[in-house]
């Protein structure tokens, strides 16, 4: 590592964005250089000193009593307060003091309900994080598939005695949906079968799992990190499809499995 | 009827209860980008409003930083219809700092850090707000909003080592300032 490299690295490195490689290289070099040490030294106190004056502001009540009014009312509140969505930034006395009261009524509601939404979403989105890692990693490492076939009375078998669920596997090639295997994988430190499917050359990994957690959602899909997930619960089983294909074809290849699990008609 | 009303009621709590815990970053970034406090708040307002009415595209994955690239576009349309008009001079966001932070000098930890440590809030807040946009929002961003390089990256609209780059290029200037403040011209 030389100087010029170091300067610019010395920033992730006080950001804590190093992997643990570069990391390593940085503090070595910062080490042994006593240039580059001064740097650190300095850019971490002033680094210190932004985080710690306090410099991020409270919004004042007043425009967090401006903006809850302009939003739809929720149940407990009276409707008709959309009009005052685009009031002047000073519209009176009156609803002013009106509106920080409400403010602060509301605040205490949203709290409430803030921690379960928080407790909710979190595994939710970390899972979402970890079937799209898992699906990366079975591009990359050449481990597509622990069974190659596109015959489904060949991988459903497969699964059997390494999971404690059967996951259904469906031919979807008529469909423009090709099987083309399965693979024992981990989600959220459980093992989860991964059904594969080929799209053109795009892969699609259908991850199964046994349902989990209370919640039954219907068919929700998202991007993360630029990958298409769309996640359903459907006869107790947890199932993300996960691939790069854009989200019309994604949430198509989803309709298209749910309706051919659905006994008994429409299959094909 | 009364089912849709529902929908439009649940999809309202929904968003208070995802966007309105983050209205003080929100709320920070725009001091910082207005400048100005009336217009500050206007932004933000005009944030949640949009955010609300594009909430059931949202496909996450964090809401603070989706909600901070709403407020960046908010700010940037309003300069844009600013700049329509004859306009204060804004800033060159890209012209280089007039003086460059010294790349080496005294060695230890310096007397410099202590200085460097030793800031109080009102003139740390008023150095930041002196930087040239690029710059005064990564700083903001990364030091104040804490959102990570790949966040600021999707909020900013440009690759993360551009955010990289920035970031070293605010921070010098930041101390560059900061040492021109304390009188300590190193």
């Amino acid at each position: 590592m030389n100087c010029a490299e170091c300067q610019v690295l010395i920033h992730a490195l006080i950001d804590g964005e190093l992997d643990a490689g570069h990391a390593s290289d940085v503090e070595a070099h910062v080490a042994t250089c006593p240039g580059c040490a001064g740097e650190f030294e300095a850019f971490r106190a002033m680094r210190d000193a932004l985080a710690g004056a306090g410099l991020r502001e409270a919004a004042p009540a007043r425009l967090r009593a401006r903006i809850e009014a302009a939003l739809p009312a929720p149940p407990a509140r009276a409707a008709g307060r959309l009009a005052s969505s685009l009031a002047p930034r000073f519209a009176s006395w009156r609803t002013f003091l009106g509106g920080l009261t409400l403010g602060t009524a509301l605040s205490a509601a949203v709290a409430a309900t803030l921690v379960v939404a928080v407790i909710r979403n979190d595994p939710e989105q970390r899972i979402a994080d970890e079937v799209v890692s898992a699906h990366v990693r079975s591009l990359q490492a050449g481990h597509l598939t622990d069974v190659l076939t596109s015959d489904q009375h060949t991988v459903k078998p497969w699964f059997n005695g390494k999971l404690d669920v059967a996951p259904p596997v469906v031919d979807l090639t008529a469909q423009g949906f090709t099987l083309i295997g399965g693979r024992l994988d981990y989600i959220d430190s459980e093992a989860a079968a991964s059904i594969v499917y080929r799209r053109r050359n795009h892969v699609i990994n259908l991850f199964v799992a046994r349902h989990s957690g209370a919640e039954h959602g219907g068919p929700r899909s998202e991007t993360v990190h630029g990958f298409n997930v769309r996640r359903w619960t459907q006869e107790g089983l947890d199932f993300w499809a996960v691939s790069d294909i854009n989200a019309e074809e994604l949430d198509e290849f989803g309709q298209k499995f749910m309706a051919a699990l659905q006994p008994p008609s429409g299959r094909s | 009827m009364a089912g849709d009303e529902t929908d439009e009621r649940d999809r309202a709590r929904r968003f208070r209860d995802a966007a309105l815990p983050h209205l003080d970053d929100v709320f920070t970034l725009a001091r910082y980008l207005m400048r100005n406090a009336a217009d500050a708040e206007d932004a933000v307002q005009e944030c949640y409003l949009r955010a609300l009415r594009h909430f059931d595209s949202y496909r996450g994955p964090a809401m603070k930083p989706w909600l901070l690239a709403i407020l960046r576009n908010v700010c940037n349309a309003e300069f844009a219809r600013r700049a329509a008009q004859p306009a204060p001079s804004a800033p060159d966001a890209d012209a280089p700092p007039a003086e460059a932070t010294p790349q080496w000098q005294e060695p230890q930890r310096s007397p410099e850090a202590e200085l460097l440590r030793r800031q109080d809030r009102a003139t740390i807040r008023r150095l930041v707000a002196a930087l040239p946009q690029p710059f005064r929002e990564a700083v903001v961003l990364r030091d104040i909003n804490d959102l990570s390089y790949r966040e600021i990256a999707e909020v900013a609209g440009v690759p993360v080592g551009t955010v990289m780059s920035r970031l070293g290029r605010a921070r010098s200037m930041l101390r560059a300032a900061w040492n021109v403040e304390v009188g300590s011209t190193t």
